[in-house]
């Protein structure tokens, strides 16, 4: 064996001509379910959130009991629900015109995951609505703002500095929860790797798209981190 | 789906019994996990802070990994890695048997694992909040370095770190719902296996999510009695 050989068996470079189109495909699915649920998500979540601390009582205790059980319950089990639960009702959704929606593994993940975030990112955002102190809303009254301009001009920037973290916290969970996908037939990411693991019953696939995983997930690390920095930086003296 | 209800009972006929015995896997599975993960965590929270910058990046380099790993990634990676690590180790001793890791004990590591990674980052922030001035008193006294952590440091860090070491269990908890996928036969499991006996997904499915929020709640409750217990010290001094 040359050392070149030996440098493509090691490295499983075959195994990336073979699959590496298919991964890049995968990857793509990924990022595509998780930029979805989650930008769609934080709308949901800051309405529920909204919907906790609101004056109405019913709203209020719906709000919390959707919070409660999707934090509650495994992503899986939701997932499950969503997919073979609700898809079980075929005629149910025929007659609505919905099967095309209900039936596909891609909606089904897609809704379970967006429900999913939405409940975590109502907490976030409700910790953040907390955070707000009564004053600013006496001040913005005071001012003759009415009750939009308030939330969009006085609220919201204070809750996104708070929540910045949290909300990138959440979205690196929701980057690595996707890989269930894979269990209800979606070729993503870690479905690819499956697929390619239960063909060639080479080990590297793991660990190729193991590495993959860090990438991502530190690539999204460091841009909360510079949008942290930027929301933040009226806050810190400057250097000079 | 009412008239269904039925197949929920513990007696003959009824799935409740087999759902009650994956959820006592599930727990068994997630309670395995503790005793060897948080003190790892911990382990890794003082390498973190060790002076040597080779443990350092050691320490950074294991949190790093097993937090940006999906679970069910660092899952399968254990469990066929173990496998096949142990049949090239036996081969190369000449030995020739397939071997086969048991999915509960391959489980545990890898939950573990994450746990441990989790958890450290919790340690890290409780043991930043243990005062200067905590050790350089035990050493007035003249308590050894075991002493201290053990009857000065983490007393204290226990009452500080409990919030977010019971954040940690409870995302173990449902985490545990991935070994469904190595064939354990845990909570999710026994569920899948009761639809595909019944055709009644959206009731057993919904029946496990209950369960799994019992389990949580439980959780919960026995979480509240222990943050009541490493207070109580703090309650009197104050």
């Amino acid at each position: 064996m040359t050392a070149g050989e030996r440098f493509a068996e090691w490295f499983g470079l075959e195994l990336f001509q073979r699959y590496g189109a298919q991964l890049l495909d995968g990857l793509l699915l990924t990022l595509q379910l998780v930029a979805l649920s989650s930008s769609v998500g934080m709308v949901l979540g800051v309405l529920l959130a909204l919907g906790r601390t609101s004056r109405w009582r019913s709203l209020q205790y719906g709000c919390r009991a959707y919070v409660y059980f999707f934090r509650g319950s495994p992503l899986l089990a939701q997932l499950f629900l969503i997919y073979y639960g609700l898809g079980s009702f075929h005629g149910f959704w025929r007659d609505l015109g919905l099967w095309g929606w209900f039936g596909d593994p891609w909606f089904c993940a897609l809704l379970a995951f967006t429900l999913n975030t939405a409940a975590y990112q109502a907490e976030i955002f409700r910790g953040g609505l907390l955070s707000v102190p009564r004053a600013h809303y006496e001040a913005a009254t005071a001012l003759g703002l009415n009750r939009t301009t308030t939330f969009f001009k006085v609220t919201m920037p204070q809750v996104l500095i708070v929540t910045v973290g949290p909300l990138g916290n959440e979205l690196i969970l929701i980057i690595k929860a996707s890989a269930i996908v894979s269990l209800v037939t979606l070729l993503d990411l870690m479905g690819v790797a499956k697929l390619a693991f239960s063909r060639t019953f080479d080990f590297q696939v793991y660990v190729w798209v193991a590495l993959v995983y860090l990438l991502v997930v530190e690539c999204v690390r460091r841009g909360v981190n510079r949008l942290d920095r930027r929301l933040t930086q009226h806050l810190r003296p400057t250097d000079e | 789906m009412f008239e269904s209800l039925g197949l929920l009972s513990l007696g003959a006929g009824g799935w409740g019994g087999a759902l009650l015995a994956g959820a006592g896997v599930t727990m068994a599975l997630a309670l395995a996990c503790v005793p060897l993960g948080l003190p790892l965590g911990l382990l890794v929270a003082l390498c973190s802070k060790s002076p040597n910058a080779t443990v350092r990046a050691m320490a950074a380099l294991f949190s790093i990994c097993f937090r940006g790993l999906p679970e069910l990634l660092t899952l399968l990676i254990v469990y066929y890695g173990i496998q096949i690590a142990l049949q090239k180790f036996q081969a190369y001793w000449g030995g020739s048997a397939e071997f086969s890791i048991n999915a509960f004990v391959a489980a545990v590591i890898a939950f573990s694992l994450v746990l441990a990674a989790f958890s450290s980052e919790v340690w890290l922030g409780a043991l930043k909040t243990v005062a200067r001035g905590q050790y350089e008193g035990a050493q007035a006294l003249g308590l050894s370095r075991r002493q201290t952590f053990f009857k000065v440091v983490l007393p204290q860090v226990m009452r500080v770190a409990l919030p977010g070491l019971s954040n940690n269990w409870l995302s173990l908890l449902k985490d545990t719902a991935l070994v469904s996928t190595i064939s354990l036969v845990d909570l999710m499991r026994q569920t899948s296996l009761a639809v595909n006996a019944t055709k009644e997904p959206m009731l057993f499915y919904l029946a496990a999510c209950c369960l799994y929020l019992l389990l949580s709640s439980i959780s919960g409750f026995c979480i509240a009695q222990l943050e009541k217990h490493y207070g109580q010290g703090r309650e009197r001094a104050s």
